[in-house]
């Protein structure tokens, strides 16, 4: 098929960036969007234009690495990660908008990439449980109830993409957030640092500049890994928890 | 799958052709090693005596010594973690924008343990017994026992973190059978194992992160190793990295360096690794004295979705437990192979795994089934679209798995991979059979380390699959996470302490003339690509140099080809060095800069694969050489000639390399011949 594809460029985070517009011919149902890019970018390369830079890694909807709005929807139209998306969910003769994420706290750093360290800082700031190496008890003696267990896989699996917050009107990482306070809570190795996780970790979200979470939902509409909003009503009954324990 | 080895013939025939010597005139020969440092007596001694012989250091002292860590994949964040903890002051890298996302996350199957918890007759012993036969004897006995025993603590540590491994009603932790042995000791979380573990580790460095004991540099690629030349020899002593995203070239010193940066297998363009997997740190310590071992041992993995054409970036694995169901097939005929599988009768399939292993069947271990589905490609009766002229699938039929336990069976056991397998190939695989293909998965090489896990450079110390050590020349499934945790969080730590006590080292100046060496061939590497007025893109160079590797140095290898890939290999390589395009500049995050980088040292580590595929004139394992082979077209393994560990020391540019050999001695275990008829 042929595209024409509408892509952000931005040399560097104080350039100010803008719209470019890009032909493609020959692109196949069977790439992946990214693989379709890599295509652009070889012909960009040929033609002696600086390749558009975007971010991928393990191109298995695992890591986390990729993230594109694509036509104004985080991660494109189906509900997969950016290098799960694959052409044929597009038609021939169809303009495609990409842009990187938006949200103050992921700024641009070329082009399509962005920077998410401050997801990292929030989970430095308690998204974890202690437990210092080689001082582990054995793992059969504290049993946990398989719902439990079950529960907190299923929110263990968030990728940290960021797909949330850029789906977000406040750009809010309360999904990301949720997921990783629900994932702990739910188990009873997590419970001695329930209430101080919380705390730290929504200080920590707010100093990063996210934005307050006013229940619109579309973090888990956009989100690869389908997070249930839930967690943040989770994330807020802990946080009261908390406060009411003298937090 | 199941137990791969027969019980009989203790030792094997030597090759009757007598001794050869494919590689003489590509390599010198070195010095044998001699003595890898493990402590003597029985094999189930040897660890807790090296940790009782292993030096303490103060905890006072601790602060002053620092530790550089490249990698923050299983291997990496359990060892930042761990010797944070413990007071030193660590730095971490990756090239990714965080430590979360190292190309462990994309684990799918489990992870073994020794935990016994089935009662079903496992122990350490058994898991290193079956760990020494799955790498067909080419693995290292006192490594293997170690490994074998400090796994069941690595799932008491993981559990203690809160990794949510699959559990059984009653709230004990469950596991499965995997990858080749008879007991129950895989634990696993879904498909999802490597990614649950790897969380665990890395919100463990970034607690040490907070406890300011651990400083990641995200973002930041290893791009050439700095040893110091001492009174007492020469040590590893720091890094040299680029900022991806400002460009700069940064020096980072140390008194210990750890890489603990993955596996190479990359080398082949297409893989199940992901785009950034690369051998440029390990690499570049080569070069700078440390020894690579057995870089040929590549391990490919039956079950893969197909290439679709040729715009592919990468390859997707597929749980290998889909053959506990599947059949395999393709047409008897090539006439047929581009019809409606579904309107291809019985009689005209070839179910070649059933007909050439009929007790095995379908779950023959993995390179016997990746070997079986080339040849039929190569001759023709491949399926699924044309790539490049041949069409690269064979069927993996669930028609009859479906008639038997119905789609609501089937959805329940695979689901998510059935999922997959449509959203990549837009192909219902309920309704038409799955198309697979064999793929390259991981790598058994890698740099020599001793028993404590030290390079052949004092001062640089490997762990994961940046290592060589534990697998011999195939790896069992669910072990390679298992190692990068028992390196990281158990091994490592107890190791680089006995080093670490004689620290902190004199510090390195930036002035220092090893740095500025160090610094200066960085710079100038990447003024070349820069300044290149070349016509042609890394990727295309990457691509076809991956090609060459597939074909010759791939499934099946021969002295012809091989040392016609050396050929082809060393005239695309001067070609990539004079006719390279790379746009962009060297101060900004410029992607192509950073393939360039790789694909010039994939090159370097793509000869020497053929060098060291070329001397093992034998077959083993993830290695399978076309004259060494039985009557009916089985691996033949020469204990006599080679039951060594071949490590290969960079002896210069355009020189050949040398060949130290270090022989593999068993004393708990007796060397016997696989066999799967
Ligand atoms: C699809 C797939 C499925 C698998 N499934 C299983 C399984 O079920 N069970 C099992 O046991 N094994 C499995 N494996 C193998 C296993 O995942 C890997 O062998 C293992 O995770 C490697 O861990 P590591 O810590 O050594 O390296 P990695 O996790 O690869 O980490 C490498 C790290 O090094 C960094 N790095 C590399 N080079 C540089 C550089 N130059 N500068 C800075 N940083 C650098 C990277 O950023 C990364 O942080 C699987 C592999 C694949 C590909
Ligand atoms: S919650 Fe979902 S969208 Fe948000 S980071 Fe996690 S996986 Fe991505
Ligand atoms: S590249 Fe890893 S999730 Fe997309």
């Amino acid at each position: 098929m042929k595209l024409t594809l509408k892509i952000w460029r931005q040399a560097d985070s104080s350039d100010p960036g803008g719209m470019h517009t890009y032909e493609l011919d020959e692109v196949s149902e069977d790439m992946s969007f990214l693989e379709m890019l890599d295509v652009l970018n070889e012909q960009l390369i040929e033609q002696g234009e600086d390749p558009v830079a975007f971010d991928s890694d393990c191109r298995e909807g695992i890591c986390g690495m990729c993230g594109l709005m694509i036509n104004g929807d985080a991660h494109g139209p189906e509900v997969t990660t950016t290098c799960q998306l694959h052409m044929r969910s597009f038609s021939d003769g169809e303009t495609i908008t990409i842009e990187p994420w938006r949200a103050d706290a992921f700024p641009v750093l070329k082009d399509l990439c962005v920077d998410r360290s401050a997801f990292d800082r929030m989970i430095a700031s308690g998204g974890y449980i202690s437990v210092n190496t080689g001082s582990a008890p054995e793992a059969h003696s504290v049993p946990v109830p398989r719902d439990d267990a079950l529960r907190a896989f299923n929110v263990a699996t968030c990728i940290g993409c960021g797909a949330c917050v850029a789906a977000c009107p406040n750009g809010s990482a309360s999904l990301f957030m949720g997921a990783k306070i629900t994932h702990l809570g739910e188990l009873p190795q997590g419970q001695p640092e329930r209430d101080s996780r919380v705390v730290n970790m929504v200080a920590q979200h707010d100093h990063e500049g996210f934005g307050g979470c006013t229940n619109i939902g579309q973090c888990t509409a956009a989100c690869p890994k389908e997070i249930p909003l839930d967690v943040i009503s989770q994330l807020n009954k802990d946080l009261r928890t908390a406060m009411r324990h003298g937090h | 799958m199941p137990d791969t080895t027969s019980a009989a013939e203790p030792s094997l025939s030597a090759d009757t052709e007598g001794e050869h010597d494919d590689a003489a005139g590509f390599y010198t020969p070195g010095e044998p090693i001699a003595d890898a440092k493990a402590p003597g007596g029985p094999v189930a001694d040897r660890w807790a005596t090296r940790k009782f012989e292993s030096r303490l250091v103060n905890p006072a002292n601790r602060r002053k010594l620092s530790i550089i860590i490249v990698g923050t994949g299983l291997a990496g964040a359990s060892a930042a973690a761990t010797l944070g903890e413990a007071g030193y002051r660590v730095k971490s890298f990756c090239y990714q924008d965080s430590p979360r996302r190292a190309h462990s996350i994309a684990a799918q199957g489990g992870i073994n343990a020794a935990k016994n918890y089935k009662e079903d007759g496992d122990s350490t012993h058994r898991l290193f017994y079956d760990t020494v036969k799955g790498g067909d004897y080419r693995s290292r006995e006192s490594n293997v026992y170690r490994l074998a025993e400090v796994s069941v603590n690595i799932i008491d540590q993981c559990v203690a973190q809160g990794v949510p491994f699959a559990r059984e009603y009653g709230g004990l932790l469950d596991n499965r059978s995997f990858g080749g042995v008879q007991v129950s000791r895989t634990f696993y979380a879904r498909g999802q194992t490597g990614q649950q573990l790897l969380i665990g580790a890395y919100q463990a460095l970034e607690r040490q992160v907070a406890a300011g004991t651990v400083s990641c540099y995200t973002r930041h690629e290893m791009v050439e190793l700095i040893v110091v030349d001492g009174e007492d020899g020469p040590r590893a002593r720091g890094i040299v990295a680029r900022d991806m995203v400002t460009g700069e070239i940064e020096t980072h010193t140390a008194d210990v360096v750890v890489l603990a940066s993955g596996g190479y297998g990359n080398v082949f363009y297409l893989s199940t690794n992901a785009m950034g997997c690369n051998v440029t740190a390990t690499w570049r310590a080569h070069r700078k004295g440390a020894y690579m071992a057995n870089p040929c041992y590549t391990q490919i993995h039956p079950t893969c979705i197909p290439v679709s054409g040729s715009h592919q970036s990468k390859l997707t694995l597929m749980s290998e437990s889909l053959r506990n169901d599947g059949r395999i097939w393709v047409p008897k005929s090539k006439a047929d192979c581009e019809k409606d599988p579904r309107e291809i009768p019985e009689e005209a399939r070839d179910y070649y795994l059933e007909r050439i292993y009929p007790s095995f069947g379908n779950l023959v271990p993995r390179d016997i089934a990746s070997r079986a589905a080339k040849n039929v490609c190569d001759e023709g009766r491949g399926v699924g679209p044309e790539v490049d002229g041949v069409r690269r699938g064979v069927y993996l039929d669930f028609t009859a798995a479906i008639e038997r336990m119905g789609k609501d069976g089937i959805e329940e056991k695979y689901d998510n991979l059935f999922d997959m397998y449509e959203r990549i190939t837009g192909e219902n695989p309920y309704e038409m059979p799955m198309r697979i293909y064999p793929a390259v998965h991981y790598v058994m090489g890698g740099l020599w380390v001793d028993y404590d896990l030290q390079a052949s450079i004092p001062g640089l110390f490997v762990t994961g699959e940046a290592n060589f050590s534990d697998h011999g020349a195939n790896r069992l499934g669910a072990s390679a996470l298992m190692q990068g945790l028992a390196d990281g969080y158990f091994v490592l730590p107890h190791t680089i302490r006995d080093y670490l006590a004689d620290g902190p080292f004199e510090p390195v100046a930036d002035d220092h003339p090893a740095v500025v060496e160090a610094r200066e061939s960085v710079q100038s590497r990447i003024d070349h690509f820069l300044n290149n007025a070349g016509t042609r893109s890394v990727d295309s160079y990457h691509r076809e140099l991956g090609n060459i590797m597939w074909e010759f140095c791939g499934m099946e290898r021969t002295e012809d080809g091989l040392k016609k890939a050396i050929d082809l290999i060393r005239t695309l390589k001067d070609d990539f060095w004079r006719n390279v395009k790379v746009l962009g500049t060297a101060d900004s995050l410029n992607q192509s800069l950073e393939k360039a980088g790789r694909v010039a040292d994939f090159f370097e580590l793509g000869e020497l694969m053929c060098i060291d595929a070329l001397n093992r004139r034998e077959s083993c394992g993830g290695h399978f050489r076309g004259e060494s082979q039985t009557e009916d077209g089985e691996a033949l393994r020469h204990d006599d000639q080679y039951a060594y560990v071949a490590a290969w020391e960079f002896a210069g540019d355009d020189q050949p390399p040398v060949l130290h050999k270090e022989d593999l001695v068993y004393t708990a275990i007796e060397m016997k011949q696989r066999s799967y008829k």
